[in-house]
């Protein structure tokens, strides 16, 4: 597209003739740093600079509430300290099965649901629109009402597991048992993010053209047979794409999993966030909880580049 | 008169500009607004009340900043620790006044009770020592004690009085079924009523604080540790915890209160504090519930359960003793710009007419001229309960590392009671160990 030459004219006629023969001094290079160095510095500022300070604190034993204490240089003890410390690793492990069995069922059932809402069927708008009302809802909101839901007396979960097994409503509690806590917040996450899942999904379905499934037809391939050759290939890199957007969103919840469990029974939901939040910002270990903090964004940079490295392979397949 | 009638000018420029001063001092008060930080509970709308009479004296107005307990520690530890300016005044958790001295967030008072004739004997010992001293059993005051509080139990009046539940406990226990004075006799209680049909309606025998994020548990399993034998330190040898925290008789403790939450409680009890409670007992629930003595008042009001329905009882004894003090003391905020208004509440706040007023519109006063009044144990059902308490109350560590100590016991608490992890004697094993190192870090000696 090339812009009209009366607007070129236009705009030359409107920049004021000091500002035009600045300008005019200077290299293309130099207007470019212009334009991104504001950008730049902003970034700078507000990630860069805090970065590099958290990695900075993570060496010394500085604590934020305590601004008159001595700070002292205690290398890598804090690094050590925290690969060490059997907490961290329980909250590692409880993270982990939350992010493993969070991105198995959205990625099958967003899927699932994709593939259903693509089939064009009548009042689908409808349902489409009723599916995704979960992923508007505040983490917050969920997280409070579904402590109401898995009330074991009065909730509707457990009534509705009664009803449909037989097993007696009180006698179960979702979230007030070690076993079934880890179960009761994938369960939240699960339904409340599916939907996501389902729409990246749904704008890798409605990508591939219809000819290439004409062709198959032509040559008698199987529903079976075109799935598997053609819809789930070319879906892949957008399932890829949502389960790398929902690893990274749940290795760092927190919302949602605080204000339902806060963590418990015990330490059975206690992820990784919320041990750093109370490392940080309850007990003040600024400089151990700073050197987690950096442990956690190595491992989530680190695995997010690998999996973006077989994204676009994927891709260019 | 000639020398009078040649000055009058002056005296009444003088006049006019002292009276033009008074005013205009007048007017500055009348601007000056201060705020005043708490957490959001009953007490508080008592205080919006009570504080009306302040502003109507001084001029100076009057903001409030009030926070649901569970977020409160969080929110107002971090307000001190940024330095910020929010609150001027600030009625803080006892167990904050060790970090907040420490770190400079109160402003010391010693000073200004001297000058103003406040005397802290004029309050409980025991408040003072829990609100206001730092260190502890040192005359070094940031705060004047403002509400006094402990644990406190309520109980179903009317259930208990029925008499074929009266019999059947008879028969069953060979004593009469009465609110509970040793721990023993509450497990019997609370247990025979879980799961007891009254009115047509399920109810369970007890509500207990289970909460694990912020410092409820720990405020409940206290109850029966403190009178089991459980020990923060060695009196001789501060800070030596091994044989105290984790004796045999704090394992005893702890395994009791599993017990109790085990067999004496509704279900999906996992993660309830203070709010939990109320509206559990307010819904007929439970029989017997434990939360603050600062509820009382809006319990005993309350159409549904309060009356002739609801009594009081004083925290179950056992081999000793104890009860977990609540409460806390207003403190002037290092940070504010308003502390010569803020001082000026305090001095307000401390005199005892103010104090009887507090006491009777529904806050808690730590004034010996409210609590030492002879009408006073009959001024309420719960009044001569609270009094008892008051003279058994021990407090959880107010170290400036109180954080950090509350959330280890919270962890190997709930670990224990809810999650079902290990025994007890491991729970309070690992309790030491995990505050041995906070002291380390602290640099205590605790040898």
């Amino acid at each position: 597209m090339s812009i009209p030459s009366s607007f070129v004219s236009r705009a030359v006629q409107a920049t004021p003739p000091v500002l035009a023969t600045r300008m005019r001094g200077l290299s293309d290079r130099a207007i470019a740093w212009l334009f991104i160095g504001p950008t730049m510095l902003l970034l700078l500022a507000i990630n860069i600079f805090p970065l590099i300070w958290t990695i900075k604190l993570s060496f010394t034993n500085y604590r934020a509430n305590r601004p008159n204490a001595n700070v002292l240089d205690v290398g890598i003890d804090n690094y050590v300290s925290v690969l060490t410390d059997p907490d961290i690793w329980a909250a590692m492990q409880a993270t982990a099965h939350f992010l493993f069995w969070t991105i198995a069922l959205q990625t099958l059932i967003g899927f699932a649901l994709a593939w259903l809402i693509d089939r064009k069927f009548r009042g689908h708008g409808f349902w489409t629109t009723m599916i995704l009302i979960p992923m508007m809802l505040s983490p917050a909101v969920v997280g409070n009402f579904w402590a109401f839901l898995y009330q074991p007396q009065t909730g509707l979960f457990n009534y509705a597991v009664s009803f449909l097994t037989g097993v007696p409503a009180s006698s179960f509690e979702m979230i007030g048992s070690v076993r079934l806590a880890p179960w009761a917040i994938v369960i939240v996450d699960t339904w409340m993010w599916t939907p996501y899942v389902m729409l990246i999904c749904l704008a890798g379905l409605r990508s591939i053209p219809d000819y290439i499934y004409e062709a198959a037809e032509v040559d008698r391939a199987s529903a079976w047979r075109q799935f598997w050759s053609i819809t789930l290939p070319m879906v892949l890199p957008f399932i890829m794409l949502a389960v790398l957007f929902r690893g990274i969103e749940n290795f760092k919840m927190f919302d949602m999993v605080n204000l339902l469990t806060s963590g418990g029974p015990g330490s059975a939901t206690e992820l990784a966030s919320i041990t750093l939040k109370r490392e940080a910002f309850e007990k003040w270990r600024t400089g151990y909880s700073s050197a987690f903090a950096i442990i956690l964004f190595v491992a989530v940079f680190g695995l997010a580049n690998i999996y973006v490295k077989a994204l676009n392979h994927v891709k260019n397949r | 008169m000639k020398t009078i009638s040649k000055m009058l000018p002056g005296v009444i420029a003088l006049a006019a500009a002292a009276a033009l001063g008074l005013a205009s001092t007048s007017v500055r008060a009348q601007d000056k607004t201060i705020t005043l930080c708490w957490a959001a509970w009953d007490p508080a709308n008592a205080l919006v009340e009570l504080s009306k009479d302040f502003t109507a004296k001084t001029g100076v107005k009057m903001k409030f900043e009030f926070v649901p307990w569970t977020n409160f520690a969080d929110r107002m530890l971090n307000e001190l620790n940024s330095k910020g300016k929010l609150c001027d005044l600030i009625i803080g958790d006892s167990q904050w006044i060790g970090g907040s001295a420490e770190n400079g967030h109160y402003v010391k008072l010693n000073d200004f009770f001297a000058k103003e004739g406040i005397k802290m004997t004029d309050f409980m010992p025991a408040t003072v020592t829990g609100y206001a001293e730092w260190p502890k059993n040192t005359p070094n005051y940031w705060a004047l004690p403002a509400m006094a509080d402990a644990v406190g139990w309520t109980y179903r009046k009317d259930w208990f009085a029925k008499p074929e539940i009266q019999a059947e406990f008879k028969k069953k226990h060979n004593r009469d079924l009465a609110p509970p004075k040793t721990w023993a006799e509450f497990k019997q209680v609370s247990e025979f009523f879980q799961g007891r049909m009254i009115d047509g309606k399920k109810v369970y025998g007890a509500y207990l604080f289970t909460e694990r994020g912020s410092e409820g548990i720990t405020m409940g399993v206290t109850n029966v540790l403190y009178p089991m034998g459980f020990k923060y330190e060695d009196p001789k040898k501060p800070y030596a915890m091994d044989g105290f925290v984790n004796s045999p008789d704090a394992v005893k403790g702890l395994e009791f209160y599993k017990a109790l939450y085990k067999g004496s409680t509704p279900p999906g009890l996992t993660n309830a504090y203070m709010g939990e409670g109320l509206d559990a007992f307010k819904s007929g629930q439970v029989a017997m519930m434990m939360n603050w003595f600062a509820f009382f008042p809006g319990l005993f009001k309350d159409p549904n359960v309060g009356g002739d329905k609801i009594g009081f009882f004083t925290n179950p004894s056992d081999k000793g003793k104890g009860v977990q003090l609540g409460g806390q003391g207003i403190s002037v905020v290092s940070y504010s710009s308003n502390k010569n208004e803020s001082l000026q509440y305090i001095k307000w706040f401390a005199n005892p007419e103010v104090q009887k007023k507090w006491q009777a519109i529904g806050g808690s006063s730590a004034a010996k001229s409210v609590l030492n009044d002879p009408a006073y144990p009959k001024s309420s059902p719960f009044a001569q309960n609270f009094l008892d308490s008051m003279g058994m109350v021990v407090d959880f560590w107010a170290e400036p590392s109180y954080a950090q100590l509350m959330l280890a016991m919270q962890k190997r608490t709930h670990d224990y009671v809810v999650a079902d992890k290990g025994t007890a004697k491991e729970a309070l094993d690992a309790l030491v160990v995990d505050w041995k190192k906070v002291f380390k870090d602290d640099g205590k000696s605790m040898k």
